[in-house]
């Protein structure tokens, strides 16, 4: 219905013309300034660990957008990177004292690791089938972190992880602080996801996901490319999960629960799904929502998530980033057709 | 000795007991233009997945340039030299005309894989875009959105991208089905140039399409090959008057 009355804000996505072009840019860099300024303001409008657990969330659903959003491919199995990561970068930050930077880069590897054979055996599934076998091996490595008390303290969780910085214990004397130098792992990882999907990797996908037939004739191996994909967003995922686990201190097995895989694909499509910003959108809401309404002393939380979820399904199916550009274009294009006339 | 570029014996694909293709050995001279008719469900549609691994035969072998394909994955024969063109128009109705064929011309280089370079790596396949849509009238609208185009724009868009792989057999399944007539034999005389040079497979239920294109025509029916021959030939078969011309032009 509303699909077919606005018009695509994409019609010249296609830019040969300078002038164009330089718009676009012009677009792009204001908005990387916005949200650069927004990433860097966040500490001082709410308590740091908050921000930091919206960073980290944020470039999840990032993640999450690059194979859902790009790649037509809906995960339900990204907590088993996200949580693997987390693991293995506490890991690394306990056994080793190494800064926490190379814990997480650990940590990271890991998930990318562990996505080869999970991504080989799975991107050979299309739909609903692709998503129960990424939620199969999701719940096999939960499995193995329950059982496997010895290296991840079973349900006790992993305590005590450290965040060295060069000497100084950084998340432990000043969460503050410990944002700043975090953060920016994340905005590495949202650089990345952004090069990647503006790449010509990044256009094969966008075929392979409107047309993965026409692709293959088109001489792509439609399998190699999603795998590719599956595993770059497993890096994604591991990066976000490390500096979660650095952040909180301590890594448990909710970090391999199947509602974490949930929980980022919510907040991907209420943000918007293919547009990269709608993840850290969609993650701002989530974790801020969730963070009310627990120091309020209300535990229906998944009422609220589910019902805004409904609502952004059933009526603005472009999620919220998605709805607002499209709005905001529609009211561009008004508005130079009236100066022309 | 004739010059076969494409050759199948024995092409046989059961789908669950229907038999949509039953025994077919079809021989593609090199540099000639090939009809394959017949009513619908007679397989044509299916002989061309068959041939280009969209589908795996039950039976039987396709020899492409002298190498067994049999069994070989689309994106593995693209790369050995067939296009195809699809019966149902299949683009991205996202991406502009332009990107389309970039897309085509990068597909050989393996730039596709290169996630860390920019897309305007992509520019690089312009020029040779920009031609190809010239050869199917598009060039005026390279940079609009396939999704808004007429269907004989679309059609036309599906033959650049095809070209774009520089196929040795090209494969065109009803390149001109839906159309009017004007556009019709604006696509014959388009098929006539980029015959220069290549081998093309056509299906297609337009007899004036047919005469104006094939050197030689293969009719199928229920899966089997009919007749083979000339077009003369092949339409004065008593076999294909019953069968399939009769029917046509009732
Ligand atoms: N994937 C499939 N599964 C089952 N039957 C199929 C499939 N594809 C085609 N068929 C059947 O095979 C027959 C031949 O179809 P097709 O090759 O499309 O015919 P044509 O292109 O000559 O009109 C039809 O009866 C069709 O229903
Ligand atoms: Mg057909």
């Amino acid at each position: 219905m509303s699909e077919t009355v606005l018009e695509s804000p994409k019609e010249t996505r296609y830019l040969l013309d300078p002038a164009a072009r330089r718009s676009r840019m012009i677009r792009r860099t204001v908005l990387l300034a916005v949200g650069l300024i927004a990433t860097f303001l966040l500490p001082w409008m709410i308590y740091p660990p908050v921000a930091m657990d919206i960073a980290a969330w944020a470039l999840f659903a990032i993640s999450v957008d690059l194979l859902l959003g790009y790649t037509g491919l809906l995960s339900f199995g990204h907590a088993a990177f996200w949580g693997s990561s987390a693991y293995v970068t506490g890991l690394i930050a306990i056994k080793s004292g190494l800064p926490f930077p190379v814990a997480i880069l650990g940590g990271m590897l890991a998930a990318m690791i562990i996505a080869v054979p999970i991504g080989w055996l799975s991107v050979r599934r299309a739909g609903i089938y692709f998503a129960m076998v990424t939620l199969a091996f999701a719940q096999m490595i939960y499995f193995v972190a329950n059982q496997w008390k010895d290296v991840t303290g079973g349900e006790n969780g992993l305590q005590g992880v450290p965040s060295n910085f060069f000497g100084i214990k950084l998340v432990e004397s000043d969460s503050f602080y410990f944002y700043y130098v975090a953060v920016l792992l994340i905005i590495l990882g949202a650089w990345a996801a952004w090069r990647i999907v503006h790449s010509p990797f990044g256009r094969v996908l966008q075929s392979i996901r409107d047309n993965p037939a026409r692709a293959r004739a088109l001489g792509y191996d439609v399998e190699k490319y999603k795998l590719a994909a599956f595993v770059l967003s497993a890096g994604l995922a591991g990066l976000a999960g490390g500096v979660f686990a650095i952040s909180h201190g301590f890594v448990s097995l909710q970090e391999l629960d199947w509602t974490t895989s949930g929980k980022v694909v919510l907040m991907t499509v209420i943000g918007g799904m293919g547009t990269l910003w709608g993840g850290p959108v969609g993650a701002a809401l989530i974790v801020l929502l969730e963070d009310a309404l627990a120091t309020s002393g209300f535990d229906g939380i998944g009422i609220i998530t589910g019902s805004i979820f409904i609502v952004v399904v059933l009526l603005f199916r472009r999620g919220i980033w998605g709805t607002a550009t499209l709005l905001i274009e529609k009211a561009r294009k008004a508005i130079v057709s009236r100066k022309r006339s | 000795m004739t010059d076969h570029l494409l050759t199948a014996s024995g092409l046989t694909k059961d789908f669950r007991g229907f038999t949509a293709v039953k025994q077919v050995d079809l021989s593609v001279e090199r540099g000639t233009v090939h009809a394959l008719v017949g009513p619908n469900g007679a397989g044509k549609t299916t002989l061309f997945n068959l041939l280009t691994g969209f589908l795996t035969p039950t039976s039987g072998t396709i020899t492409f340039d002298g190498k067994d394909i049999t069994g070989l994955q689309p994106e593995n024969i693209a790369h050995l030299g067939i296009a195809r063109s699809f019966q149902i128009t299949s683009l991205f109705d996202n991406m502009t005309a332009l990107e389309h064929l970039e897309l085509a011309l990068a597909s050989p280089t393996g730039l596709g894989l290169k996630f860390w370079r920019s897309e305007r790596s992509l520019e690089q396949f312009h020029g040779r875009a920009l031609e190809l849509l010239d050869q199917v009238g598009m060039a005026d609208h390279a940079t609009r959105e396939v999704g808004q185009f007429a269907y004989g724009q679309k059609r036309a868009v599906e033959l650049a991208l095809a070209l774009a792989l520089d196929p040795q057999l090209l494969l065109l399944d009803e390149p001109t089905a839906g159309m009017g007539i004007d556009d019709v034999d604006r696509t014959i005389e388009l098929i006539i140039r980029i015959a220069a040079g290549r081998t093309i497979v056509f299906v297609d239920h337009n007899m004036h399409v047919v005469g104006s294109l094939a050197n030689r025509v293969t009719v199928l029916q229920q899966g089997q090959i009919l007749v083979e021959g000339s077009y003369e030939e092949v339409r004065q078969d008593e076999k294909v008057i019953t069968a399939y011309l009769g029917q046509a032009h009732a």
